[in-house]
């Protein structure tokens, strides 16, 4: 190791002159191989995914046709998900879910952005230990919290009201906040603030006109992936949501079809892909600062 | 605004914010101590409301007597000091004075647990893997790398619920997989062709993320690392070996830490694929089917599984040494 890792300027330059001359040959082959694997891993990705939405338009009949590309295309799917005949309420699921989303991401957000830049910027007593029990928390058992949870909402007659999916969703939801929002504020250049009070700014103008633009895409960020995580949440809302106020997540496992003990393929595709499609627009357009905040929190969606 | 950074730096060093300058006085390190705890209180007490009181709540019912007809007396009891007879009963597989009777959900404990370890082990262990290699594919890219990191997002971002029912099409009996594979197989309907789909809906969705994580640990390390050893004749594989995976280890142990403990809470995924049947409940699946059936004794239950996870958690700080905190650091470092 060690010797490897030495580099002498020699070295170093004897390195870049075999790298140019071996170049054709060697550099064809691996970049041939780069697309080989970018293929593969595109493919491994994408394809379910594809096929999800390929499903979603094809006819109820044509369920099982398995042709890889679009055929008997309908939008009766998207139809069957947002009619309330059947005993489904999709339209609803899905406002639950943006009420619950939005009331998660604020409340984490609000309570996690002064942890985050005490973590991020002060030197005080017991920082590592609060960042460890964030850490702890936000890698918590969700089940460990339902059942005192489920008996205490019982009991105050809580089952089914929004506050009884919003509180426990805090608990994985601000855990993830503080942790990316420390990586954030930590790559800050908070020398701007210095910079902007000597040159006259009020304290107050420094944070509004160089502190705030300077933070807002790390919030924002931050704010989409607690979102995402509270959207995709499954596990406590299909104990603690009643029909009223269950989300999507719970709606799409629980769909009913026109026929009792068939499973509606083709509606359930297209619900999934209402639900995922949004999500994956809003991933792909920020997807730098998205991977920047997962790596650098380092915590799961 | 261009000429600002560098004279404000200056100037901050020159002894403009006190706050952070002359860390030495006393009075100033306890002003520090004092807005932190400010700053951070708001975030602890929420926490300790929706972490703390439940679990500490858990606990104590634990050790409570569920409501119901007593097994052994034949008596009803109306609850009380239960001591570790909750416990007794899970771990043991006791209903009262006998052994569970096979079909109660005294007696999955031990199956679910097995479940559950074969599923961490299974996907944790392929996903690493398969995370390595995605990882290096994408360091070495030549282009397409906003493609990739794109279709790697996709993924990640579809909930659980959405990716048990995808999933749980393409393994229909007359589905996709089957007809791929040119194969038969009831795969929801037999343990391990069941465990299989189960592995491999968690793959799809999770070895993205651990990807992304390796990625991350590969991107600090230096080219010129690579270049020395390609100058002192180390093969590729050489390479890999002596100085990706030493100097990766860091990353990769926080993305396996992450990864497993993750999957030994598995809940969405075979409760909405499989239903937990065929020998795939999981712990959760199990604390989940026994709430309705007693609290106290599904709060032992969840209790076991939280403690369990902690251990689990813990022999991996201690013998792996997988430094989560000071990895992050130093993560950051590396990034800025």
């Amino acid at each position: 190791m060690a010797s490897t890792t030495t580099v002498e300027p020699g070295r170093a330059a004897a390195a870049t002159r075999a790298r140019t001359r071996t170049r054709p040959r060697g550099a064809t082959a691996a970049k041939v191989r780069s697309y080989i694997g970018i293929v593969l891993i595109v493919l491994f990705c994408l394809a379910p995914f594809y096929w999800m939405i390929v499903t979603s338009f094809r006819e109820v009949d044509f369920t099982f046709d398995n042709t890889p590309w679009p055929t008997h295309v309908t939008l009766d799917n998207y139809r069957t998900v947002f009619d309330t005949s059947l005993g489904n309420h999709f339209a609803r699921a899905l406002l639950n879910s943006a009420i619950i989303g939005v009331c998660t991401t604020i409340l984490a957000v609000m309570f996690g952005v002064f942890a985050a830049y005490a973590l991020a910027r002060l030197d005080f007593r017991g920082k590592f230990v609060v960042l460890g029990v964030v850490l702890g928390a936000s890698m918590f058992p969700g089940v460990a919290l339902l059942t005192p949870l489920f008996q205490l909402f019982t009991n105050i007659g809580w089952i089914g009201t929004y506050q009884a999916l919003i509180i426990p969703d805090i608990s994985f939801a601000l855990p993830l906040t503080i942790y990316v929002l420390t990586a954030f504020f930590a790559e800050m250049p908070w020398e701007l603030e210095q910079a902007a009070l000597v040159d006259g700014a009020s304290p107050g103008q420094a944070f509004r006109k160089v502190i705030l633009p300077l933070a807002a895409p790390g919030l924002f960020t931050t704010a989409i992936l607690a979102f995402i995580a509270a959207w995709n949440e499954f596990l406590l809302a299909s104990q603690l949501s009643s029909d009223r106020t269950q989300p999507v997540t719970v709606a799409i496992a629980s769909f009913t079809g026109s026929q009792p003990h068939q499973e509606p393929y083709t509606a359930v595709m297209a619900a999934g892909t209402v639900v995922t499609v949004p999500l994956v627009i809003l991933v792909l357009i920020l997807q730098r600062r998205i991977v920047a905040g997962l790596t650098a929190g380092g915590v799961k969606g | 605004m261009t000429v600002t950074p560098e004279a404000g730096t200056r100037d901050a060093e020159s002894g403009e914010p006190p706050k952070r300058r002359r860390r030495g006085r006393p009075e100033l390190e306890s002003a520090q101590n004092r807005l932190g705890f400010y700053l951070i209180i708001p975030a602890i007490v929420m926490l300790l409301v929706v972490i703390g009181y439940p679990v500490v709540r858990a606990v104590i019912m634990s050790f409570q007597k569920d409501p119901g007809l007593d097994p052994s007396t034949g008596l009803f009891v109306s609850g009380g000091f239960a001591g570790f007879s909750n416990y007794v009963h899970w771990i043991f597989q006791r209903c009262g004075d006998v052994k569970c009777p096979p079909g109660t959900l005294g007696s999955q404990f031990w199956p679910s647990m097995s479940a559950t370890i074969f599923f961490t082990v299974a996907s944790v262990t392929i996903e690493v893997v398969l995370g390595m290699w995605m990882a290096l594919v994408m360091s070495r890219a030549f282009r397409g790398r906003g493609l990739l990191r794109a279709s790697v997002l996709v993924p990640w971002a579809i909930p659980t619920a959405v990716t048990a029912k995808l999933w749980f099409f393409i393994f229909a009996f007359n589905g996709i997989a089957n007809y791929l594979l040119r194969t038969e197989i009831l795969w929801t309907g037999s343990q391990w062709p069941a465990r299989f789909a189960v592995v491999v809906a968690d793959v799809w969705k999770t070895t993205p993320f651990i990807a992304l994580l390796i990625l991350a640990g590969l991107q600090i390390i230096p080219d010129d690392v690579y270049e020395a050893a390609k100058v002192d004749g180390a093969t590729a594989w050489q390479r890999f070996t002596r100085i990706t995976l030493p100097l990766v280890r860091p990353a990769l142990l926080v993305a396996i830490l992450f990864r497993t403990l993750d999957v030994l809470r598995i809940f969405d995924l075979p409760y909405i694929l499989t239903g937990g049947a065929n020998g795939t409940t999981t712990l959760s699946i199990l604390v989940v089917n026994q709430i309705r059936q007693g609290f106290n004794s599904a709060a032992a239950l969840s209790t076991i599984t939280f403690l369990f996870i902690f251990l689990v958690a813990f022999l991996f700080v201690k013998f792996l040494g997988a430094n989560v905190v000071q990895t992050q650091q130093s993560q950051q470092k590396g990034a800025r």
